[in-house]
């Protein structure tokens, strides 16, 4: 039964199939009743003024919150009731709108914790042997995302543009196939923008992703899809043209200094 | 935490023309003196010294040591740690021999110690479990009640732990036909257990499960959505750190000779958290450091009290005034004290820099 089930979503083919999801805070529904699915390899963009209900949805989808009503299934597999670190374990990663980095360990260290997590020997009392494949992976990951000069530095001594960056190795580390990027380009200057919007086109075929992103410039060209929230619910979804060109969304949220954010 | 970090020692040897330092060049002057003199002690030292001050020392060293590793790396102040070495400590007495013949079961020495450290670590992992779920203050709170229920349960229970009046005679087995309770043999096994405890954590603090429990400790939530398990990750600290606990506790039993219910009483309980904090809860030589302090407080405060005419019974206020003291001026222990000392000779010397951490 559960086999014919996990087979018919395979057969849809969607890396996330959100049926419903609702998360109450009280008696305050954070978000309410979203249903919408992602297909592997799809990029999409998820607009919506603060408050929106973007980040809570970013928190249902991991793990970090459990949805209080509604499903969740990943590459065709009821999530609902996992922990996080289950779901991280089949592929999904995501990044945090503040950074949530080990500053007390170098930047080798937060890439190599991460690429660790996802590989076996969590629990290892050996350190990592020279010549270790996951210590050249820890080198790649960083050369990715342009921090090699950085490696042995402090996190808590880099810039925020340069954590950022390191929140996105993170994300990349072991064999991500969805990632969520919260807001990303937040605080970032123009230069580290466009870096950033590089990254992100960079990333190989498969892997899909949610953004959450308040500059519609990064958000409209990072994405082939859009989904806009509003009040906790999904107010609409369509291609960056048509939500672009969308009365009701420019009223709602481009109109407003939509731009202006970030 | 240490800066210094083998995943960029390794990456900067790539790039590094001359050769890498040995580990021999790489520890410091100062460690070689240390442990030099540690070696020689006995030569210096009477025996009152090596049996009574330092391997006192070593132990509740290693005890507040694995207090240490649960709060240093993982940000657990457990209070549980005294009584899974008092858990240890009673395993030798009751499965080991004893002057209570009947309730010792006289196993052989290497079926018995394995045995004890096994089931105190099971001990201190099953508390930890409960213990996990819980944070800061409140697992303070849940170890210190586990730890007085365990206090009460050996005082009253016969059957096993023989109440009041626990085991005496609880002795260390003749290995090698050396009476290991002789001052300089257990000078050298407590000095080598102390060691041995101290580079498991040094090392282990730098390996992947070292690395990722004090990433639970900076960022539980970062941890899950990296696909680490916190929970496991919080209880297997638990049970590392119950196993050097043990030893520590069967080297306290063997020391005085008996185990009681006072073994792991609530003083006791409370001593090991005074040591870890004075000696400073951020590094592992921290805990040792305090037990030093402890030991030569509690051994010859009698002396100073009577000489200010004062009942040497009160030595508990003068461990209690040092604590204050060492708490008052430094809250990261005698370590932090240390610290600010290097800091400001640094800076002495070199004006350019600010009064910046690095």
């Amino acid at each position: 039964m559960a086999e014919a089930s996990t087979l018919n979503s395979v057969a849809s083919g969607n890396a996330l199939e959100l049926r419903g999801v609702t998360k109450m805070f009280g008696a305050l529904a954070a978000i309410s009743d979203i249903t919408f699915s992602v297909r592997p390899g799809e990029r999409r963009a998820v607009l919506g003024s603060n408050g929106a209900g973007k980040t809570t949805l970013f928190n249902c989808i991991t793990g970090d919150f459990f949805a209080t009503a509604g499903s969740i299934r990943l590459f065709g597999e009821d999530v609902t009731t996992f922990p996080a670190h289950e779901r991280i374990r089949r592929g999904l990663r995501r990044t945090y709108q503040i950074s949530l980095l080990f500053g007390g360990l170098s930047v080798a260290d937060n890439v190599y914790i991460a690429c660790r997590g996802v590989s076996r020997g969590r629990f290892s009392l050996l350190r990592p042997r020279r010549g270790d494949p996951l210590l050249t992976r820890v080198g790649e990951l960083i050369e990715a995302v342009n921090l090699t000069e950085a490696r042995n530095t402090l996190v808590s001594e880099l810039s925020y543009g340069q954590q950022r960056q390191l929140e996105i190795a993170l994300a990349l580390a072991g064999a991500p196939r969805f990632i969520l990027f919260d807001e990303p380009a937040a605080g970032l200057s123009p230069t580290e923008r466009r870096e950033l919007i590089e990254i992100l086109n960079g990333l190989p075929g498969h892997i899909g992703y949610i953004i959450i992103e308040h500059d519609m410039d990064v958000a409209l060209r990072v994405s082939e899809s859009v989904t806009m929230m509003h009040n906790g619910r999904v107010f609409k979804e369509g291609t960056p043209t048509e939500i672009e060109n969308d009365p009701e969304v420019q009223e709602l949220y481009l109109g407003d200094g939509g731009h202006s954010h970030g | 935490m240490s800066t210094t970090d083998p995943l960029g020692e390794i990456f900067a040897s790539t790039r590094r023309s001359r050769p890498e330092p040995s580990w021999i060049e790489r520890v410091p002057l100062p460690v070689w003196i240390v442990g030099f003199v540690a070696l020689i002690m006995p030569l210096i030292a009477n025996n009152f010294w090596l049996f009574q001050v330092f391997g006192w020392t070593f132990i509740l060293g290693m005890i507040a040591l694995s207090l240490m590793f649960l709060a240093g790396y993982g940000g657990m102040v457990s209070l549980i740690q005294m009584s899974v070495a008092g858990m240890a400590g009673y395993g030798v007495a009751i499965l080991g021999t004893s002057g209570m013949g009947d309730l010792s079961l006289g196993w052989p020495w290497w079926l018995y110690i394995p045995v004890a450290i096994i089931i105190a670590a099971i001990f201190g992992t099953i508390v930890g479990a409960l213990a996990v779920r819980t944070e800061g203050i409140y697992t303070i709170m849940i170890t210190l009640a586990i730890a007085s229920a365990f206090f009460y349960f050996t005082r009253q229970n016969y059957e096993i732990f023989n109440g009041y009046s626990g085991f005496n005679l609880v002795v260390p087995p003749r290995l090698f036909g050396v009476d290991w309770r002789r001052p300089i043999p257990f000078y050298y096994l407590t000095l080598g257990c102390a060691v041995l405890s101290y580079l498991a954590v040094v090392y282990v603090s730098r390996s992947p499960f070292g690395l990722a429990l004090q990433g639970v400790r900076d960022g539980p939530r970062r941890m899950a959505a990296l696909g680490y398990n916190v929970t496991a990750h919080r209880i297997a600290a638990y049970t590392f750190a119950s196993v050097i606990a043990a030893v520590g506790g069967i080297l306290l039993v063997w020391q005085n000779s008996q185990v009681s219910p006072g073994t792991v009483g609530i003083p006791a309980v409370i001593d090991i958290l005074v040591i870890a904090v004075v000696g400073g809860l951020r590094r592992p030589i921290g805990p040792f450091i305090g037990a030093l302090i402890y030991v030569l407080l509690r051994t010859f405060s009698p002396d100073i009290l009577l000489g200010f005419g004062l009942s040497g019974e009160r030595f508990k206020t003068l461990i209690g005034m040092g604590f204050l003291l060492i708490v008052f001026f430094s809250p990261d222990g005698v370590l932090g004290l240390w610290d600010r000392w290097r800091e400001r000779q640094r800076r002495k010397r070199d004006p350019l820099r600010d009064g910046g951490k690095r």
